[in-house]
């Protein structure tokens, strides 16, 4: 049985927010927009809560890594069932300037380091709906030489000692057998996120929210890609409204010439 | 064995700087002579560039999403630099490479049983020993799932950060890429020493490619798998699979794609579209609501989670349009939306609307095509 389980969980913009680039280029303006869990975070969330209902796992550690809002998001991992949660602070300022992939994975290494013996699983999102990278998992399971699984949809566990993943590829699913400790990606169709109950949200109060500064895990959280320009993407041009269906073919065929 | 690979990389230098008079050295001396310099100079001999390619399931051909890839390479390293490819193949398949990039300075094969599929703690560490000897200044490779699940992993055994789906390239070391779901573009400079990516395929035109190998200078890794192959097949091993079969082209590069949403109300409805696929010879797509009800497959969702496209003509059908969903089809060149609600986000981006019911609109509209 695998005692622990370690979810990784980001703070982003929350994902029906239309954002506005600024207009000097600097970037994306991040002030007075809602925030909320990266709803990737929140299904890798969900999947280590129902392994503990299902008494697949002892005890669920949810983590985040950011400024000191981050606190914010892990309150609400643990009103959802998360037993405890580590935040690692990262220096307030700009919150863009969160830490990249490699840097994060390098933390949640620590961490994993930290939790051991005990911990052989780390549940993650597949991506984070901000800056879309799609690396961490790969990185962290990299660095610890684990096995890794991306975009899963179905996760079991055999036994002690492996999981059967299902994960979302090109052209359909395709299924591996990883040995535990192991690192696993999750994507939006393993399961269905639930919702905070009040009482919930009361308990996850008294919950302990362990603080580490970055410093003291002498991780380099500095940048090695430099974004030096944000810009919107170029406009479309806006249509026109047909009437009919034969207006549209009309205009598909010798207007746009593409049938 | 690694010096005898060092020997083959230079000989592949010698041959390169050779080639290179046609390449605006103006035919001068001196410029042809700090030319080879800089080259027998360099720790990384003639290989600038490698380019991490996915081989279509079942078959030795590179995927058109690699050849794309082979494209951004080309144009980070400049004309004067060189680029390599890497195929990992299933066992005594390494001779039957099809859809090869033409021109290539170097393919590098990897045969083994292991490599029927993609799984990449077997594949990460053979790049890495390939980058130990051969010092490429970039490492490339397709955006696509085989692309996202590998190259994490080799960027973090390198220590380097890795840059995604990159949708252009500026020079040798700065690039474009989405973030926000496509409504922002962020130009990064990369400052590590080797410039890892992934490569979005719509954005750039597939490398002319050749069944035809006989330029091609093959190098076959296999023997380096020895050392790591044991450990990494004891990590991770292929159990089962799942995948769609379809006369249609394929979704990620076919011309014309027609897409439904949640307004087909079932999956028997949403088939439907197919009618329509056939006679346009288009791929059929989804948005992620379809999905999620059942009415389609999730290897058609079109969108930030599921593929990203850029047909010539995308024909939405019964959806919104949704951020997540533009996210994946914004760059078409030709948009057609057909949805009942005239506020529906989609005309916002679509060159031709027409507001109607897609039960009356689609029957119309294949029988006049």
């Amino acid at each position: 049985m695998v005692r622990k389980v370690l979810v990784g969980v980001k703070r982003v913009v929350d994902y029906l927010t239309k954002i506005r680039v600024q207009a000097d280029g600097s970037g994306v303006d991040l002030k007075n927009v809602k925030w909320s869990m990266n709803p990737f975070c929140e299904i890798a969330l969900e999947e280590a809560i129902q392994m503990k209902e299902k008494k697949l796992v002892d005890e669920v550690v949810a983590a985040s890594i950011g400024n000191k809002s981050a606190a914010e998001t892990l309150r609400s991992a643990l009103a959802l069932g998360a037993d405890r949660a580590i935040h690692v602070v990262t220096p307030d300022g700009d919150a863009s300037a969160s830490p990249e992939p490699l840097a994060v994975a390098k933390i949640l290494r620590k961490l994993v380091e930290k939790e051991k013996p005990g911990l052989e699983l780390v549940l993650l999102g597949k991506q984070a709906i901000d800056d879309d990278s799609n690396q961490t998992a790969q990185m962290l399971s990299a660095l610890l030489g684990w096995s890794q699984a991306t975009f899963a949809s179905t996760v079991k566990m055999e036994g002690n000692t492996h999981a059967l993943v299902a994960q979302e590829v090109d052209g359909g699913l395709e299924t591996v057998k990883i040995s535990l400790p192991c690192v696993i990606s999750v994507d939006l169709r393993l399961n269905s996120p639930r919702y905070a109950t009040l009482p919930n949200i009361m308990k996850a109060k008294k919950k302990p929210i362990e603080s580490i500064s970055v410093e003291s895990l002498g991780v380099d959280i500095s940048p090695r890609n430099r974004v030096v320009h944000v810009a919107s993407p170029p406009q479309r041009k806006s249509g026109i409204m047909v009437e009919s269906v034969d207006q549209l073919l009309d205009k598909l065929r010798n207007e746009a010439k593409v049938i | 064995m690694a010096s005898g690979i060092y020997v083959r990389a230079s000989a592949a230098c010698a041959r390169y700087a050779g080639s290179a008079v046609p390449y605006g050295a103006a035919g001068t001396k001196g410029a042809l002579i700090s030319y080879a310099t800089r080259f027998s100079t360099s720790a990384s001999g003639s290989l600038r560039a490698l380019v991490l390619a996915d081989v279509e399931p079942g078959t030795a051909r590179l995927t058109s999403a690699s050849l794309s890839a082979v494209t951004a390479a080309r144009q980070a390293i400049g004309a004067d630099g060189t680029v390599a490819v890497l195929a990992c193949v299933p066992a005594k398949a390494g001779s039957e490479l099809k859809n090869v990039p033409k021109n290539l300075s170097k393919c590098f094969v990897a045969e083994h049983a292991l490599f029927s599929h993609a799984i990449p703690e077997h594949r990460a560490p053979l790049v890495v020993q390939l980058q130990e000897t051969h010092k490429f200044s970039h490492v490339f490779s397709p955006a696509s799932t085989f692309g996202k699940a590998l190259m994490p992993r080799v960027a973090a055994l390198l220590d380097v950060s890795q840059v995604s789906d990159i949708v252009k390239v500026e020079s040798a070391s700065c690039f474009v890429r989405p973030i926000y779901a496509g409504n922002a573009l962020a130009t990064v400079e990369a400052s590590d020493a080797v410039k890892v990516c992934t490569v979005r395929a719509t954005a750039f035109e597939p490398a002319t490619a050749s069944d035809d190998l006989s330029g091609v200078q093959v190098e076959n890794t296999s023997h380096l798998l020895e050392s790591f192959l044991g450990n990494a097949a004891a990590l991770s091993t292929f159990e089962s699979e799942d995948k769609v079969q379809s006369a249609r082209p394929e979704l990620g590069s076919a011309k014309v794609v027609v897409s439904g949403g949640r307004g087909f109300k079932n999956g028997e409805n949403f088939k439907m579209l197919e009618g329509l696929a056939d006679k346009l010879g288009a791929a059929v797509g989804a948005t992620r609501a379809a999905v999620d009800a059942g009415y389609c497959s999730n290897d058609m969702q079109v969108g930030q989670t599921g593929k990203i496209i850029a047909p010539e003509l995308y024909i939405g059908v019964g959806l919104s349009g949704a951020i997540q969903h533009l996210a994946g089809m914004k760059d078409s060149k030709y948009i057609v939306a057909i949805n009942k609600d005239p506020e529906a986000p989609i005309f916002q981006v679509a060159d031709y609307g027409l507001v109607g019911d897609l039960f009356e609109v689609l029957p119309e509209l294949e029988s006049k095509l």
